[in-house]
């Protein structure tokens, strides 16, 4: 059948790549170039990729420790940072979640699964101390949680040194830390953990709604607890949802 | 490919002196302490350094330096332990390299013993035994954060062991430490034997696997110490990553290198799919890995990409390394294992070129279901969701391929449980790729998002199919390449094969009614139109799920451990008999 030997000698060409390794290796980047591509790319080009939104500052040195923190204990794994748009998820956690209000995390902290509620709002939703008895033994406060006790953080003091060198980094890749908050990154962190004073106004005025504490009253220097709270506190506080306007991102 | 004649040159010039295998010439010549004298008594017996041998000595040297160098500024505690793991395990390699020097003969390995290839199986035995440790190790860090989520007071206040911590641990331990080590040693295997060549390079494929598996060492203990980029399964930081890379361009090397030698006509369909993997593990992880240390004396780095892009280039790698590392590399296993055990060739050569292009062509696509109803753009989600469907086609396209391949051969799968696992992998592997384009519908996955029916997921794909067919592979691969007559026991592998089985079935179907129970739970509303559940009392009803998918999972760390008894056994048997490798060589499956 003439059908049959135009595909015979169709599956014939096929043996250039089984003869030839360079050319298989040259197929598959071929082959697999394009779905990444066709996804990424435009990601960053098109303009509604990331809504227009007031509000959405980048992170204070203390929270940015914090960050570091809830990084480094891999709270991602088991708590989300991403409100779908369903009725149920906008009812027990908030708004949906805008790519605007995780434009500044690097790393994204979206994560993939709940062993725990969804975080992306949980700012402002309890108290700091109460967060201080969850993070020391969750159990003291939710009878039935399964979430891991912290006690190592309370007892550890927090290492403000590089947090500096870290915003220079950040601010190579795109967020907007000014020289002035670099420089004064250190005083910056202290500050938001000192209560009012001079240093703390000038902390606000750099980083508008800071939410400043007297957390070293009692103690003599900040711990790894003072800047996790103060990082889930600020948690999806940012943008004002009373004057955002979704219409205006319909995408 | 000059380099290739020169090792046959040479290698003719001594006929069969050399078998390959490393041992002493003469008692003069064993290692000792002194490398002066060493090089002396070397130069006296016409020996002289290899090139690699020398090139890898200066590298390595520097590396040291540069690791103690590291090691005394840094800026935490635990960088600086990894410094100094560098810096000793530099030194162990360069006493290693001596000592090997020391011990070999002068001249090159043969490439041919009596018109024979002159396989290379040092790496490969190395590889497959560690992969089981790894194995082991892994099933067992899961079957304790399992525990952990049923019994949280198991967390012990200890930051080392706490669920954030042990979970990155569990998930490369299998799939990195265990997989890794299990593709690596195959395909050295399938390479070698499909090409009819020696394994290419001297030193490189010692590097390949000894690197990588101190890749697995500094990634590991990192996370332990707290060391982590948070992104799933790609959590180690960039100096473990530059190290990597270096090891894994090095594997690839000596992969086309091999293939270069070849003697056959055809690259082998096997070898497709595992250059697949290799390739794009390559790209993704170069892509996923864009990132700017804060300092050299710092392990931490900051990711180009933030927020809804990062997330994007995340389960673009995240879903590819699922693609590829799980599933390419693992079909390569099966386009080799399932035919040389059932003694039958593959089903269809079309349908395997099919499978391959479409494979890989499609899975690249499918990481935005990852990302359903999130603030990534809805274009991105559909792309994702679409393409993802279409992927149902080629995998089941090579789950016929593998299954078929048993025509002629079903009843052996009455009396061989080795090849009764490779089959059951096959199914389970049709299973996972049958549900995974379903959760990828977004109404699907409105509901198993963020539950426990994507772990049930996941582990219907890695333990039914990555996990059987690497038991498989290795209860193959162990008596070929340490030259023993066959398994110690194979009523043992047959106690594996089921013990394996029931625990998968507990465990996924213990995730299904958990995940699929959650999510119905959080969406619940009472008559009144309020929300029925709070979240932690959808925790609660899940507790006696977490207790059965722990049993689950214990039964199939059992199997395991059953494994590694048989396999120790093996190896203790004396060897088969002493003609050299007699079985014949592959021929093409066409």
């Amino acid at each position: 059948m003439a059908s049959s030997t135009q595909s015979s000698s169709l599956w014939h060409k096929h043996a250039i790549f089984e003869k030839n390794s360079i050319i298989l290796v040259i197929g598959i980047i071929v082959a697999i170039a394009w779905g990444g591509l066709v996804e990424i790319v435009p990601l960053f080009y098109l303009k509604s990729t990331i809504e227009k939104v007031d509000g959405v500052r980048p992170y204070t040195p203390l929270e940015l420790a914090g960050y570091n923190i809830y990084v480094r204990e891999g709270c991602y794994l088991c708590h989300s940072q991403m409100i779908r748009p369903l009725r149920d998820e906008v009812e027990r956690y908030g708004h949906y979640s805008l790519a605007a209000e995780s434009m500044y995390d690097h790393p994204f902290q979206w994560g993939s699964k709940r062993n725990g509620p969804d975080l992306a709002r949980v700012g402002g939703k309890y108290s700091d101390d109460w967060h201080r008895d969850h993070l020391r033994n969750p159990r003291a406060v939710v009878p039935a949680s399964i979430m891991p006790s912290y006690p190592w953080l309370e007892k550890t003091p927090l290492d403000s040194t590089h947090i500096g060198d870290q915003m220079k980094t950040l601010s190579v890749v795109g967020v907007p830390y000014t020289q002035e908050m670099i420089d004064s990154a250190e005083a910056d962190l202290k500050a938001q953990g000192a209560g009012d004073g001079k240093a703390a106004t000038a902390l606000v005025k750099r980083y508008p709604k800071t939410v400043v504490r007297d957390l070293t009253a009692e103690k003599d220097g900040l711990t790894e607890l003072d800047a996790l709270v103060a990082y889930l506190q600020h948690l999806g506080t940012q943008v004002d949802f009373k004057l955002y306007d979704d219409k205006a991102n319909i995408r | 490919m000059t380099h290739v004649k020169v090792l046959v040159r040479r290698g003719m010039h001594l006929g069969a002196a050399g078998q390959g295998q490393v041992r002493p010439d003469s008692a003069a010549q064993k290692f000792s302490a002194q490398q002066g004298k060493l090089m002396a008594q070397a130069a006296q017996s016409g020996k002289s350094m290899r090139i690699g041998e020398a090139g890898l000595l200066v590298v390595l040297s520097a590396l040291a330096l540069f690791s103690i160098f590291v090691a005394s500024k840094a800026w935490t505690p635990v960088y600086a332990f990894h410094a100094w793991l560098f810096a000793l395990g530099s030194i162990a390699a360069v006493v290693g390299i001596f000592k090997r020097y020391g011990a070999r003969d002068a001249a090159w390995p043969v490439q041919e013993i009596d018109g024979r290839p002159n396989y290379n199986y040092g790496p490969i035995k190395f590889s497959a035994v560690i992969a089981l440790f790894w194995g082991i190790a892994g099933f067992l860090v899961g079957l304790y954060i399992a525990l952990e989520l049923a019994f949280p007071a198991l967390n012990f206040d200890l930051p080392w062991i706490s669920f954030g911590r042990l979970r990155p641990l569990h998930t490369s331990a299998v799939i990195f430490a265990f997989g890794g080590n299990v593709l690596i040693s195959t395909s050295m295997y399938v390479m070698q034997r499909t090409s009819r060549a020696r394994l290419a390079g001297d030193l490189a494929p010692w590097f390949v696997v000894l690197g990588y598996n101190f890749f697995i060492l500094i990634a590991g203990t990192g996370y332990l110490l707290g060391v982590t980029r948070a992104h799933e399964y790609a959590e180690p930081e960039w100096y473990a990553i530059l190290w990597l890379v270096v090891v894994w361009v090095t594997y690839l090397l000596v992969y086309l290198f091999t293939l270069a030698k070849r003697t056959e006509p055809h690259i082998y369909v096997a070898n497709w799919f595992y250059l697949a993997f290799i390739v794009t593990i390559a790209v993704l992880v170069l892509g996923n890995n864009t990132e700017i240390p804060i300092s050299i004396f710092s392990p931490k780095s900051v990711i180009v990409w933030s927020g809804v892009q990062d997330a994007m280039v995340q389960w673009w790698y995240g879903h590819n390394a699922v693609g590829f590392f799980l599933t390419a590399g693992f079909l390569g296993i099966m386009y080799y294992f399932v035919p040389k055990r059932a003694e039958r060739p593959v089903y269809s050569y079309r349908l395997s070129i099919v499978h391959f292009w479409a494979l890989i062509f499609l899975y690249i696509w499918a990481g935005p279901h990852h990302l359903h109803y999130t603030a990534l753009p809805d274009w991105a989600q559909t792309l994702g969701m679409t393409f993802s469907i279409m992927l149902w086609m080629p995998s089941w396209g090579g789950m016929i391929n593998g299954l078929m391949t048993l025509s002629g051969a079903w009843d052996k799968l009455r009396t061989d449980p080795v090849l009764r696992m490779l089959v059951v992998s096959v199914a389970f592997y049709g299973m996972s790729t049958f549900e995974g384009p379903l959760m990828s519908v977004k109404a699907v996955n409105a509901l198993s998002h963020y539950t426990d029916w994507g772990i049930g997921h996941v582990h219907s794909g890695s333990l039914g199919w990555v996990g059987f067919v690497s038991f498989g592979a290795l209860y193959c691969l162990i008596p070929w390449v340490f030259n023993r007559k066959g398994l110690y026991s194979l009523k043992l592998v047959d106690w594996h094969f089921w013990l394996g089985t029931i625990g998968i079935v507990f465990y996924i179907s213990a995730m299904w009614v958990a995940g699929i129970m959650q999510g119905l739970m959080w969406r619940a509303y009472t008559p009144q139109g309020f929300l029925e559940y709070s979240f932690v009392e959808t925790t609660e009803a899940m507790h006696p799920m977490y207790v059965i998918r722990a049993l689950g999972g214990g039964m199939f760390l059992l199997g395991a451990l059953i494994m590694a008894f048989n396999i120790y056994k093996t190896i203790a048997s004396p060897e088969a008999s002493a003609v050299p490798t007699g079985r014949p060589a592959l021929a093409p499956a066409e």
